[in-house]
């Protein structure tokens, strides 16, 4: 192996990478115009389209845990959040005279938000002023979630009809579906608020070495607080899609285990459960692995009852390649080369 | 001291065989030759010291023999026999027991736990606690530790996880014992417990080798020497046969100046200066149960060492000027203004920086760069969206590379891959580069070999002839004395005196404070101003 192969093979991007391109030559050569995008009506249409389309929830709630790992937490409670904030905006909607007003929808949206926000600073609140694990902390809001969005729809499933609303789940922009549209721009959007600042960087601190970062005089707490209101945000946003695409707010269904598949993505990108470092980049390759995956797992013909045996093959399989035994054999490789190599440049140069 | 005089008939003992042979080792890591073709013997019944500065490759050549890390080339022989080890694990059950540079024990778990982790009395198939804690006290008292071993590890302070790290690797019949940098955070009395085991192990046949950058202590207990420099061997000596200015030439490559000036140029000052503005005054400040109001004026330029025996509370009245630990009684003054100081972050925006001693669990940011560690404590109190300049940021950390001579001399390189020696230096780049006014340094030259140690004294006194002020810890006196102009000295959590460094000598200071010839109950002389 020449060292840029092994140097590739030694970056964290590496194996998600290769089982995300695996998982698509399985695909090509089951359906060999899987990749083939046809444009109608100047919208894109293909499977790799709908792959990102269905992918979207997923991925914006993982932008947000994977800022939440990043300082040594967890959040829960996004499945619920995104129940409530669906809730929330057909609620609305429904008791509007006129739900197909943008006017309306705007309203909808701005309240779902809202109610999404306020349940990360109550999140945040409990992990950073209270002190509570976060695993515990947002089991709370994880549990008691659902009963809040059956509350508010008052025990119904709201089927609402609302044509602005029903494009954020199905409809396009700029030739792409919104949903995909609304990913890159909170991907963007979370890339520059903590890579172009030093938010990237305390954050990383704190979920390294808490203490030390107090020390240091990182405000820990008002971190937390951001992360978790982040992540809130990013799980109402992600709940919108869902309920827009079914035009309905199914207080029991919505969101259900997303918080699993969006932990996944965040773990299968490389971010360490354990805190510090993260990859935002990564989680977007973990995403889109996971519902490559999925969709596979229906192309392809197996039952769907088998899906979840697969993810977890594929979970384990990327985390035995990421494990520190793994890198320190190829580490171990690498010194060897670099070693022969720079050996033979001695014996070149003299 | 006496044994030095025996080391001749002693080594190398004719027709003696090394326990440990290791031959031409080499170990390389991305960007840096830890080892080059490195050689070194260990023979039964010796004290053994590798000597060489930070980053040297001292503690990757142990980890080498003990299998924490594969060797690239070379080989290894216990006992005659080639080994190439797993881990530590199969080291130990070879005979080589060894206590790390960076203690790693389990601070949740109790002090006799952690010294028979592995190894606990059993009894009707469970665990035997109470034979555990027995065994564990009669550890701890082979190095005359009076301490509970039920008691957290993790509420004890680093000097004693130190010594239970010992007590650990004391505790099983080993051939061949090693200690890198045991004494770092050590006080002289606990050093001597040490020695004293260290004699009778090497007496019953131990081979032992013992890192430090002390060279009283090198001197003292060692018979022979190997001296690394950037990786390389340098040499094997018997200690008797070689001064100490030619091994520090051998460890640094050229002579060592600039620790005697210091001691002068301090000295004079605290005679012929007048007393500076006040920069902090803190009257009746304390907490409870870590320090009894005390009261102390530190001025402006002025350094003032901490003196005290371990658990005297030094650290824990530098924790609270340093806004870690909060005061529950009394007042501060800071630059002539009330002050209270809720959190680290409160004081570091008034320029106090505290620089904790225990580097690793509150100092370094592992998994972070050099660079991201030296700006952190800045980028904080800019605030997050306020980033310092790329430019900036670069500039900040190549300087302190090259003030501090940190190594490998590369911004990118994460901590926790430096040398201990060399994190210490990063920890105190990152104070330095907020530009304190006020720096509390809770034994900052902990793991730093002697050169650095002198640039760094020589800095911290070029930076209080500045108008920066310094509270210094150390548990070696002759640094206190060396550097600063007041010294204060704790014990039992009091501040029992506080003086001008005129004439101040080692021994007078140790007679305060061991036993108090100053009486506790007397009131204590205004500060500063009877001079
Ligand atoms: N895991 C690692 N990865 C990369 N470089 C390493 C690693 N461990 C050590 N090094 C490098 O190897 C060199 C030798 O380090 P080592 O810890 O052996 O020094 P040392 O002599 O023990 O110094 P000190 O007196 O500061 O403890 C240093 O340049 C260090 O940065
Ligand atoms: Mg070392």
């Amino acid at each position: 192996m020449n060292p840029t192969l092994l140097r590739a093979v030694s970056s964290r991007l590496f194996w998600p990478i290769v089982m995300l391109v695996i998982l698509v030559a399985i695909n090509v050569v089951a359906f060999p115009d899987f990749l083939s995008i046809t444009v109608t009506d100047g919208h894109l249409f293909g499977s790799v389209i709908d792959i990102l389309r269905n992918g979207a929830p997923t991925f914006i709630i993982a932008i947000g845990m994977t800022l939440v790992i990043a300082t040594r937490g967890i959040d829960l409670s996004v499945g619920a959040v995104a129940a409530i904030s669906g809730a929330v905006a057909c609620s609305i909607l429904l008791g509007s005279p006129d739900p197909g007003a943008v006017g309306t929808v705007i309203v909808a949206v701005a309240a779902a938000l809202v109610t999404s926000l306020v349940l990360g600073l109550w999140n945040g609140f409990l992990v950073s002023v209270i002190g509570i694990q976060p695993i515990i902390a947002t089991l709370v809001l994880m549990t008691a979630g659902r009963g809040v969005a059956m509350l508010i729809t008052e025990g119904q499933i709201l089927t609402v009809d609302s044509a602005p609303f029903k494009s954020l789940g199905s409809g396009f922009l700029l030739g792409m579906p919104v949903a995909v549209v609304i990913g890159a721009a909170i991907f963007v959007v979370a890339a520059l608020l903590t890579r172009r600042t030093a938010l990237g960087m305390l954050i990383e601190s704190v979920g390294i070495n808490p203490e030390a970062s107090r020390q240091a005089g990182v405000r820990a707490r008002v971190l937390l607080f951001a992360v978790y209101t982040f992540c809130a945000l990013s799980a109402g946003i992600a709940g919108l899609i869902l309920t827009a695409n079914q035009t309905a707010a199914d207080s029991n269904n919505t969101g259900l285990f997303i918080e699993l598949d969006a932990i996944l993505a965040v773990v299968i990108g490389g971010t360490s459960l354990a805190g510090g470092r993260y990859s935002l980049a990564g989680t977007l390759v973990g995403a889109l692995v996971i519902q490559t995956l999925v969709t596979t797992v229906y192309t392809v013909g197996i039952p769907p009852i088998v899906t979840m045996v697969f993810k977890a093959a594929v979970v384990t399989a990327v985390c035995l390649l990421q494990s520190p035994a793994t890198s320190a054999a190829v580490g171990r490789l690498r010194y060897r080369i670099s070693a022969r190599t720079s050996r033979v440049k001695e014996a070149a140069a003299s | 001291m006496t044994d030095t005089r025996e080391v001749r008939e002693h080594f190398p003992a004719d027709g003696a065989t090394p326990v440990v042979e290791m031959t031409g080792i080499s170990i390389l890591f991305p960007g840096v030759k830890a080892l080059d073709d490195v050689s070194f013997r260990l023979f039964p019944g010796e004290v053994h010291s590798l000597m060489g500065e930070n980053g040297a490759g001292k503690s990757t050549l142990i980890k080498a023999l003990t299998g924490v890390y594969p060797i690239d080339s070379g080989t290894i022989v216990v006992d005659g026999q080639p080994v190439s080890f797993t881990g530590p694990a199969a080291a130990q059950a070879a005979g080589i027991s060894t206590v790390y540079q960076e203690v790693n024990l389990l601070p949740n778990l109790s002090v006799a736990e952690n010294i028979l982790l592995g190894r606990e009395p059993r009894r009707f198939g469970g665990i035997d606690g109470r034979a555990m804690r027995r065994r564990a006290a009669e550890l701890l008292e082979g190095l005359n530790l009076d301490i509970d071993p039920g008691s957290l590890l993790g509420s004890h302070s680093l000097a004693i996880q130190q010594l239970v790290a010992i007590a650990r690797a004391i505790n099983v019949d080993s051939k061949v014992l090693i200690l890198d940098e045991p004494t770092s955070s050590l006080d002289a009395d606990e050093v001597a417990e040490l020695f004293r085991v260290i004699r009778s192990l090497r007496d019953s046949g131990v081979a032992i080798l013992f890192v430090s950058h002390f060279l009283d202590q090198i001197y003292e207990i060692t018979n022979r020497l190997t001296v690394l420099r950037n990786g390389r061997l340098v040499g094997e000596y018997l200690t008797t046969e070689l001064l100490r200015i030619d091994l520090v030439q051998k460890m640094i490559g050229k002579e060592l100046t600039t620790l005697d000036e210091i001691g002068e140029r301090a000295h004079a000052d605290a005679v012929t200066a007048d007393r500076p503005a006040d920069y902090a005054r803190a009257e009746g400040l304390g907490r409870k149960g870590a320090i009894e109001p005390f009261d102390l004026v530190i001025g402006e330029g002025e350094v003032i060492g901490l003196a005290g025996l371990l658990g005297s509370g030094r650290t824990e009245l530098a924790r609270i000027l340093g806004g870690i630990d909060r005061a529950d009684s009394g007042q501060l003054d800071i630059a002539g203004a009330r002050t209270r100081l809720r959190s680290p972050r409160q004081a570091i925006s008034r320029r106090i920086a505290y620089s904790s001693e225990n580097r690793r669990s509150e100092g370094i940011i592992d998994d972070l760069t050099v660079r991201e560690n030296i700006v952190l404590a800045l980028q904080a109190d800019r605030g997050w969206f306020r980033p310092i300049p790329k430019k900036r940021r670069e500039e900040l950390a190549q300087s302190y590379i090259q003030t501090l001579n940190i190594r490998p001399a590369n911004p990118d390189a994460l901590v926790r891959n430096l040398s201990g020696g060399n994190q210490q230096k990063v920890l105190l780049a990152r104070w330095l580069a907020i530009a304190p006014r006020l720096l509390i340094l809770d034994e900052p030259t902990r793991g730093i070999d002697i050169g650095a140690k002198a640039e760094i004294q020589k800095l911290v006194y070029t930076l209080a002839e500045n108008g920066m002020s310094v509270v210094f810890i150390s548990a070696e006196l002759e640094e206190v004395l060396r550097l600063s102009h007041r010294v204060v000295v704790l014990r039992d959590r009091r501040l029992v005196a506080d003086l001008e460094n005129d004439g101040l000598t080692v021994d007078a200071l140790l007679a305060l404070i061991a036993d108090g010839s100053v009486d506790d109950e007397a009131p204590l002389a205004p500060l500063g101003e009877s001079s």
